[in-house]
């Protein structure tokens, strides 16, 4: 009977477990194909189908450690868009990327997109995680 | 006997591919006007092919060059502005591969004018060249007067113009169109589809290796 119940709570515990787990990596695959459709109509046409950027021109997004330093920032480049000297994968940049018009839950997802394409690995990023990071935009 | 005939099909096919590549040449494009002449006391019904007019403008190095620098040469042209953000960096993505398959061909080049002469100064030009990682003489990004580089668009089979709707104002066609030694558009290939663009590369060689007339 006690172990029937302690069997009983640990399935219990373990199905809620899984259906977090499911959760969010269900939550994760919505954003990042929504966003990769989000980055073929709005950022592929500069950044490249791989991210490769091009030349000195427009920097690539293929380097992690320049995303992460900038990880809280990216919704604000996305709304604002990014002008001004920036080293990025050891090259300079000087260009000017344009506001990209695209609404809070489209940020998140192609934020989340390229966070996780290109040999990055830089998790989910939700509608209210951007909610969040445009209040500190200045 | 079936294995005979079989095998002779083989070959007929084999034979009427070959055939095929053998015989590609390019088309021309444009107007065509025939023009009637009198050689040796006999009528000649001759066609005069729609061809790039004379220009002359100045490129990414001050120099002033034109259609003259050009007459040995097969190039491809384009129109395209420095600050453009739409469809110019795919162009720019897509000619950096025929910079690539050609830069050290002497008589092949590439020719980009802009369409914003106002914005597009020569160093503003000779930086975005820099920055394509482009020297040397095989890509030339020309400057002219704004009407002038206008109108010749149309001798290319190309629109341009001003438009306040368009992104970074202006609303051009992403076309590469390549022009023979004599000055005659031989094709016309979306700059924005790689596809086409290794058409493209694939039809420099082939108008490249045709037999040079007039
Ligand atoms: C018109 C071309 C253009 C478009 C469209 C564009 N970008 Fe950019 N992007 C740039 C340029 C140029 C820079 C560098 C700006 C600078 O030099 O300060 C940049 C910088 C960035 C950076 C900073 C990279 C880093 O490592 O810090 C990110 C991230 C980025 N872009 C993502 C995007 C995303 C996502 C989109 C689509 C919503 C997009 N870009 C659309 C041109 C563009």
């Amino acid at each position: 009977m006690k172990t029937g119940i302690i069997a009983c709570i640990c399935f219990l515990l373990l199905a809620l477990i899984y259906s977090c787990q499911s959760d969010t990596s269900i939550e994760f695959k919505q954003y990042y194909s929504a966003g990769s459709l989000v980055y073929q109509s709005h950022c592929q046409n500069c950044h490249g189908a791989k991210g490769e950027g091009l030349a000195a021109l427009i920097p690539p997004l293929t380097d992690t450690s320049s995303l992460k330093k900038h990880q809280t920032k990216l919704p604000c480049i996305m709304q604002n868009g990014l002008k001004g000297k920036t080293t990025i994968a050891g090259k300079d940049f000087d260009g000017a990327m344009p506001a990209a018009g695209l609404t809070p839950i489209e940020i998140a997802q192609v934020v989340t997109y390229v966070g996780n394409s290109f040999g990055n690995k830089l998790g989910v990023v939700t509608g209210d995680d951007v909610g969040v990071a445009l209040r500190k935009c200045n | 006997m079936r294995k005979l005939t079989g095998g002779l099909i083989l070959l007929l096919l084999l034979g009427a591919c070959k055939f095929n590549g053998d015989k590609k040449t390019l088309p021309i494009y444009g107007n065509r006007t025939p023009v009637t002449k009198t050689v040796n006391g006999q009528q000649v019904t001759d066609t005069v092919y729609q061809s790039i007019p004379a220009f002359k403008f100045v490129n990414q190095y001050g120099d002033s060059v034109g259609s003259k620098n050009l007459q040995h040469d097969i190039y491809v042209a384009d129109f395209f502005f420095t600050s453009c953000p739409s469809i110019c960096p795919i162009m720019q993505r897509n000619m950096l591969a025929v910079y690539n398959a050609y830069k050290d061909t002497a008589d092949i080049k590439i020719i980009s004018y802009t369409i914003d002469p106002k914005h597009d100064t020569v160093p503003v030009l000779k930086k975005y060249a820099d920055k394509l990682g482009i020297s040397g003489n095989s890509w030339w990004f020309l400057l002219g007067d704004k009407d002038t580089v206008y109108q010749l668009a149309n001798s290319y089979l190309v629109n341009v113009g001003e438009d306040k709707t368009a992104p970074g104002g202006y609303m051009h066609q992403g076309y590469f169109i390549l022009i023979d030694k004599q000055q005659h558009v031989r094709g016309s290939y979306d700059g924005t589809d790689p596809k086409q663009v290794d058409q493209l590369i694939a039809d420099i060689k082939t108008l490249k290796a045709e037999p040079v007339s007039k």
